[in-house]
């Protein structure tokens, strides 16, 4: 009997081989026999988990649209139609609004370990652009779906973040209106961006995070100790020796940290889905109104950190040019850095206690974003963002700078 | 191990952060969404003495029957003003026209009250515990969570009729520090703040219906992972047995 499964398996699998002679191959150099560095530390599991809030956006996101009404007369009743008449509504909804919140505190931590591996430098320089663009266009898709529930911080926030494109010379206005498509925020507006949010933006999403992956496999993966595995590798087989197998290896530790992962996720879903305002922000529980202007109008705390830096600067060209520059410059990070070690590790003091206050800084500036602003705290953002722009653009003179500590042959490891 | 520490500090600080964006002088309601005769309570007051203007729009009569473990009938001979069907939304409340003329703002719907207002139940339970007579505003009534409100103290039979106490304060503009009850109303002080608790129960139970059931479930799906995450824990360590 076993005999016969064993047969009809192998026929099957030769039937396919015959006919589709990439797809083992593939499975292997992107599976079994991609060979990753067997001294991940946590910090290696975000992009998986980044990737696992992604289908958990998608699958959500399908759900929702059978429910949701793109229409500013209809949107915002049809969210609260979900939380109440739709069986599990709430359930999608609260997975989907969770789910944005914790794909950026994925990915700034996913990003973070970039910054302090240096899993950027040289040959990694198109991941990180491409894992860059990535960072952008999410951005933008979560602009746009923070405004479908068409409560008042999306009305205003929108109004806010479009207006910023009206600083630009000369054709500002009439870019505004073209993204609008119309005098104000309207239907045309969340028309659009519904479109905007769940076709255009989700496929150019998939299709950088296929490119984004597929040039890591290329180059192979950076790890905790900045050491290149590909140096010594075993005489008789060719696999590096610090090199574990991809799958089963890798697959069973981020199984297992997803698991943490969406103990937490369930948590915040079914005990704190508005996170005590964060998540879900008290003003977008009031239905859009063109006529009332929210006393105070803040961004979702993931973008709170260059809205900061937009308000730091009193003039609003200048200030629309810092807070793009302020994403734009994260581009050009595999060339500002000219260290000849990746990892933190191995870096001199004066690296880590910049890196260290890199962090800090940006954590408060996301904590000012949020604020009404008094004058202290323009002076504070004002100064963090001073000292955000000179940590890259005098990159390349301190990371030149310092004793860097010798780089092992192979990885320590570390557990 | 100390990488998960921090990670886990990270998140016990998350919705202490929260609670300080909100603020605020509220009293706490102490609302329990699992005392359903305090929300059964709440949606016969609120029937009684607020739907007279405010409307619930986004929620309908049937989800309270079930919700609240009502009888239809019960709901549609005590709840249903006028005649509604009780599978419709609770669209009671004055027209806004005229609300904008008789109050000068028109009653909003309170269906998510609870969730739109910093501090949802405390300050809807404050709000109700904190009109005094004031002769400068239209309706002769103002508000010490809400100054400048437009409501009439519609519970003032029940609750008395208060006083403000003004203090100096530090603009030179004289400020409400307390209030004094001048006329008791029918309900002494703890017989009030449950009518007060019971309508804020019911709005924050009609601002979100799920938190009904919410944690009861999440209960289970966290049980479930946590044993889940187990599992694989193991799986884990099993595998890299190879790799040590």
């Amino acid at each position: 009997m076993a005999n016969v499964i064993a047969r009809s398996a192998e026929s099957l699998i030769g039937w396919f081989n015959y006919r589709t002679p990439g797809l083992v191959p593939f499975y292997k150099k992107h599976m079994s026999e991609y060979y990753a560095p067997k001294n991940f530390n946590i910090w290696y599991i975000f992009g998986a988990l980044s990737m696992l809030v992604l289908v958990n956006q998608i699958v959500t996101g399908i759900f929702l649209t059978m429910h949701y009404k793109p229409s500013a007369a209809e949107a915002f009743a049809s969210v609260e139609y979900i939380m109440r008449d739709v069986e599990w509504g709430w359930l999608i909804r609260y997975m989907h609004s969770t789910g944005a919140s914790l794909f950026f505190v994925v990915v700034y931590l996913h990003m973070f370990r970039g910054l302090i591996y240096g899993s950027y430098q040289k040959p990694r320089e198109l991941v990180w652009v491409l894992g860059m663009m990535i960072f952008l266009v999410l951005m933008a898709e979560a602009f746009m779906g923070y405004v479908l529930p068409w409560g008042q911080m999306s009305y205003w926030g929108a109004q806010v973040i479009i207006n910023l494109f009206g600083a630009i010379p000369v054709v500002g206005n009439g870019l505004t209106e073209w993204i609008r498509g119309d005098y104000l925020v309207a239907d045309a507006t969340l028309n659009r961006f519904f479109a905007l949010h769940v076709i255009a933006l989700p496929l150019v999403l998939l299709l950088l995070v296929v490119l984004h992956i597929g040039a890591l496999h290329e180059v192979g993966s950076n790890n905790p100790d900045g050491v290149d595995i590909k140096k010594v590798k075993d005489k008789a087989t060719g696999i590096p020796l610090d090199g574990i197998a991809f799958h089963p290896y890798h697959t069973v530790k981020d199984i297992f940290y997803a698991g943490g992962f969406l103990l937490l996720f369930a948590f915040i879903v079914f005990f704190a889905p508005t996170m005590g305002g964060w998540f879900l922000e008290w003003d977008n529980f009031i239905e859009a109104d063109p006529l009332v202007t929210p006393s105070h109008i803040k961004p979702v705390w993931y973008f709170t950190p260059y809205y900061a830096m937009l308000r730091a600067i009193p003039d609003k060209l200048f200030g629309v040019i810092v807070m793009g520059g302020a994403t734009l410059i994260l581009f050009a990070l595999p060339w500002l850095d000219r260290c000849k070690v990746k990892s933190i590790r191995y870096r001199p003091m004066l690296h880590k206690i910049l890196i260290a206050l890199f962090a800090i800084g940006f954590v408060i500036l996301g904590w000012l974003g949020a604020q009404a602003g008094s004058d202290t705290q323009k002076l504070v953002a004002q100064v963090l963002t001073a000292y955000y722009f000179a940590f890259f653009l005098l990159m390349p003179f301190w990371s030149a700078m310092g004793q860097t500590k010798e780089v092992p042959e192979r990885v320590t490891m570390h557990e | 191990m100390n990488k998960l520490r921090f990670f886990a500090l990270l998140l016990a600080f998350a919705p202490a952060l929260g609670l300080a964006a909100g603020g605020g002088p509220l009293e706490s309601s102490g609302t329990d969404l699992s005392d359903r005769a305090s929300l059964q309570r709440g949606a016969g007051l609120f029937m009684n003495y607020c739907s007279g203007c405010h409307a619930l729009s986004l929620h309908r009569y049937s989800r309270i029957a079930e919700d609240l473990d009502l009888d239809p009938a019960v709901v549609e001979q005590n709840l249903i003003q006028g005649d509604a069907n009780i599978g419709e939304n609770i669209n009671t409340g004055i027209a806004a026209g005229d609300g904008n003329a008789w109050f000068g703002k028109a009653p909003p719907d309170l269906s998510l009250t609870a969730r739109a207002r910093h501090g949802g139940p405390d300050w809807i339970y404050s709000y109700l515990k904190g009109f005094y007579v004031d002769e400068t505003r239209p309706m002769g009534w103002n508000n010490t969570v809400f100054p400048g409100a437009s409501m009439p103290h519609v519970l003032w039979e029940m609750q008395g009729i208060q006083r403000p106490v003004y203090e100096q304060g530090a603009d030179g503009l004289p400020h409400v520090v307390k209030l004094e009850m001048v006329k008791p109303g029918r309900l002494d002080g703890k017989q009030y703040d449950q009518v007060a608790r019971d309508i804020s129960g019911f709005l924050q139970y009609v601002a979100e219906p799920a938190a009904l059931k919410r944690e009861s479930v999440g209960v289970w799906v966290v049980l479930f992972l946590a044993f889940f995450t187990f599992i694989a824990y193991l799986l884990k360590v099993e595998y890299w047995r190879d790799v040590h």
